[in-house]
């Protein structure tokens, strides 16, 4: 964690106001990030499934400022902000998101399959609940090795009914694994709402079900999400087991870009739009004495950083075709692309 | 480090070949994990005993018996090889990894292609299943064409204990995620002992008898039928050669296009339900191959397109056979 002075005369919570900084840098990154991914798509010169972000970046900027770049993560499609966040460099991901050699897996996962050891993005995965089963064993790594990382594992409201949801949260409670679950509630399965598709009324009992500590925060405010999740990540590395987080937030772009979220309510969407937690976390330093020229500096760096590296992505080559053969295996398969001999 | 049981100079069975390979594996390096349901030793050391012991001699956070959660087992392992374990995962029943197929399919097959090789997911994946048992439909499937469709995954069966042994550490050694498939008949089933440190490289067929008539071309639990056949058929002057796979994917397609060169007749035999088998690859792959050269079509024998029946002559008449497999020799050489 960041080191400097705790804003307003001391913070109950621990935060500095380097940290602050840090976690408004992160998510000025993901929605500067999300806009231009917006834009490129509209005009053509992006073809892919896009999966905004657009709503949650407090929650990610937050919650990855209490880990380390050596800590694991996993998360899902939606996963921009959890990547950019954790520090996945700009270039890279963009490169990938165009499919071009010079992306963070040479253009062969795309935007669903993100994965970056050197910044702990270990595994993105296009399989809803897929991902918990799999930070389990990341997480059973480090308790084996006594080598005090944590995994954090993201993931969406419409994952607790899936069965991989359930085995993993009752595996890593029984083996105290070093793993924090972060649930971000967005309201919506795809396009079908909660009320409608869990029994439960709210997913923080479903940590209750599997004896573990659960806790229900804001994840738009970034104060709260960062309190709840460094506490989570103490817990994980005093070996004291995992934590089910739940952090309430709202996707404001639907599920699929394109999508007109016909299926939400105005009245909500408007209240969540309204409540934009990016700007009011931004209004909340100013209050706090933050300079409006430090941010200003920050969204300007963040702006040319993103310019940067959107153009590194269209310039960059796209991967030769004999890489179909490559990676499939340890060793390139030889003979036809079909047989695998 | 724990000194590993000498190599038994005395014949072994299918259960010691396992156990000794992982003993093995695990004396070698710390990294190797062990993760399944009842596989500790306070559990019985699995269902089959095959990893009876090892908790004992290297710990249960080692040997960690598991819940009743093929998707949790499957995960863990995975995550834990991603950064440099070596897990291997018992999966009691073949037909418990349509549980995980998920975490199979979608991950440990893809995560190194999806990440441009920047991960790997060095797994092996310990599963026992097959017919005569009277384990019925859910126990019992040979599944083995399922994971050979999918890019990304090796699928190993031995036919001997031998053999067995010396996959299981290659498997373990092996950077790609391997799928070791082990008969429930065939643990009792004794052989001659490995010598120590034996490994059976990857993707590498047998020729467990030279013949000149007929090749034919097996693995697991088709081998010692096609070698019964082939001492009673030497008798009438027929010679079958007789190929065991011991890796079904990636095939060794260089040895067995070699063979049928040679013999110009093949017979292609395995447990698994005929109909979509690996059968079919292996006969298309040989016609590809040696079409204009062969003296008849390549002739597939396997068990019969449905579920594995539970009343003995129905299981009887569902599972591949020696007769079967007599017949389609024959009528190659008809030809």
């Amino acid at each position: 964690m960041s080191a400097g002075n705790a804003i307003g005369g001391g913070n109950a919570l621990g935060v500095t106001e380097d940290t602050l900084l840090d976690i408004y840098r992160r998510a000025t990154l993901i929605r500067v990030a999300d806009e231009r991914f917006q834009k490129m798509i509209s005009s053509g010169q992006l073809q892919i499934l896009y999966y905004s972000p657009r709503g949650q970046e407090i929650l990610s900027a937050a919650l990855m400022t209490t880990i380390e770049k050596s800590d694991y993560l996993v998360t899902t499609y939606r996963g921009i902000h959890d990547q950019l966040a954790k520090g996945i460099p700009a270039r890279l991901l963009w490169a990938e998101f165009a499919g071009k050699v010079t992306g963070t897996c040479k253009g062969k996962g795309g935007p669903m399959h993100i994965t970056h050891p050197d910044s702990g993005v270990m595994v993105t995965t296009g399989i809803v609940g897929a991902g918990l089963p799999i930070a389990n064993g990341l997480a059973l790594a480090s308790q084996l090795a006594g080598d005090g990382k944590v995994t954090v594992v993201c993931f969406g409201d419409g994952s607790t009914n899936i069965g991989a949801f359930h085995e993993a949260l009752n595996l890593a409670q029984i083996w105290m694994l070093p793993v924090i679950f972060v649930c971000q509630n967005n309201l919506y399965g795809e396009h079908t709402p909660q009320a409608m598709s869990t029994g439960a009324k709210e997913l923080i009992d479903r940590a209750l079900g599997y004896g573990m500590k659960g806790v229900q925060v804001d994840g738009n405010d970034a104060f709260a999400m960062f309190a709840v999740a460094a506490e989570a990540v103490e817990r994980a590395r005093a070996g004291q087991g995992p934590t089910f987080i739940e952090a309430k937030t709202f996707r404001f772009l639907g599920h699929l870009l394109g999508d007109d979220s016909h299926y939400i309510p105005e009245p909500e969407m408007a209240a969540a739009k309204a409540a934009d937690p990016l700007p009011a976390f931004r209004r909340k330093l100013i209050d706090r004495g933050v300079s409006e020229s430090v941010l200003n500096a920050i969204d300007a760096q963040i702006a040319a950083e993103i310019d940067d590296a959107a153009q590194y992505a269209l310039d960059s080559p796209y991967p030769d075709a004999s890489e179909v053969r490559v990676d499939v295996l340890k060793a390139p398969i030889t003979g036809t692309a079909e047989i695998s001999v | 480090m724990n000194a590993v049981a000498k190599t038994p100079s005395k014949k072994i069975n299918f259960t010691q070949a396992v156990n000794l390979a992982m003993d093995e594996a695990m004396a070698a390096n710390p990294r190797v994990i062990l993760l399944g349901e009842d596989i500790a030793d306070g559990q019985g050391g699995g269902v089959f005993t095959a990893t009876k012991g090892l908790s004992a001699k290297y710990g249960t956070a080692r040997v960690r018996s598991t819940p009743i959660a093929e998707q949790a087992i499957v995960g863990a392992a995975i995550g834990a090889a991603l950064v440099g374990y070596r897990p291997v995962a018992e999966i009691m029943l073949m037909n418990f990894m349509t549980v995980a197929m998920d975490q199979i399919v979608n991950h440990a097959a893809k995560l190194r292609f999806m990440s441009g090789g920047q991960t790997s997911v060095p797994i092996t994946i310990r599963t026992a299943t097959g017919a005569g048992a009277g384990f019925g439909g859910q126990h019992s499937d040979m599944l083995e064409a399922w994971f050979a469709h999918v890019p990304g995954l090796k699928v190993v069966m031995a036919s001997n204990p031998a053999d067995a042994k010396g996959l299981l550490l290659s498997c373990i050694e092996d950077d790609d995620p391997c799928i070791f498939i082990e008969h429930t008949l065939a643990y009792g089933v004794t052989g001659a002992p490995p010598p120590p440190g034996y490994r059976v490289p990857l993707g590498c067929a047998s020729i467990v008898r030279e013949g000149t008539d007929v090749t034919v071309i097996g693995y697991g639990p088709s081998i010692a039928p096609a070698l019964a056949l082939a001492d009673e058929m030497q008798r009438e002057g027929i010679s079958l050669e007789v190929v065991d796979l011991r890796t079904i994917a990636p095939f060794d397609q260089a040895t067995v296009v070699a063979s049928v060169a040679k013999t110009r007749r093949a017979v292609v035999v395995h447990e698994a339900v005929r109909a979509f088998g690996v059968g079919a690859e292996i006969s298309s792959c040989i016609h590809e191959a040696l079409f204009s050269e062969l003296r008849a079509p390549v002739a597939r024998v396997g068990s019969a397109y449905c579920p594995v029946p539970f009343s003995p002559p129905l299981e009887k008449a569902y599972l591949f056979n020696r007769a079967g497999l007599e017949a389609a020799i024959r009528k190659t050489l008809t030809r």
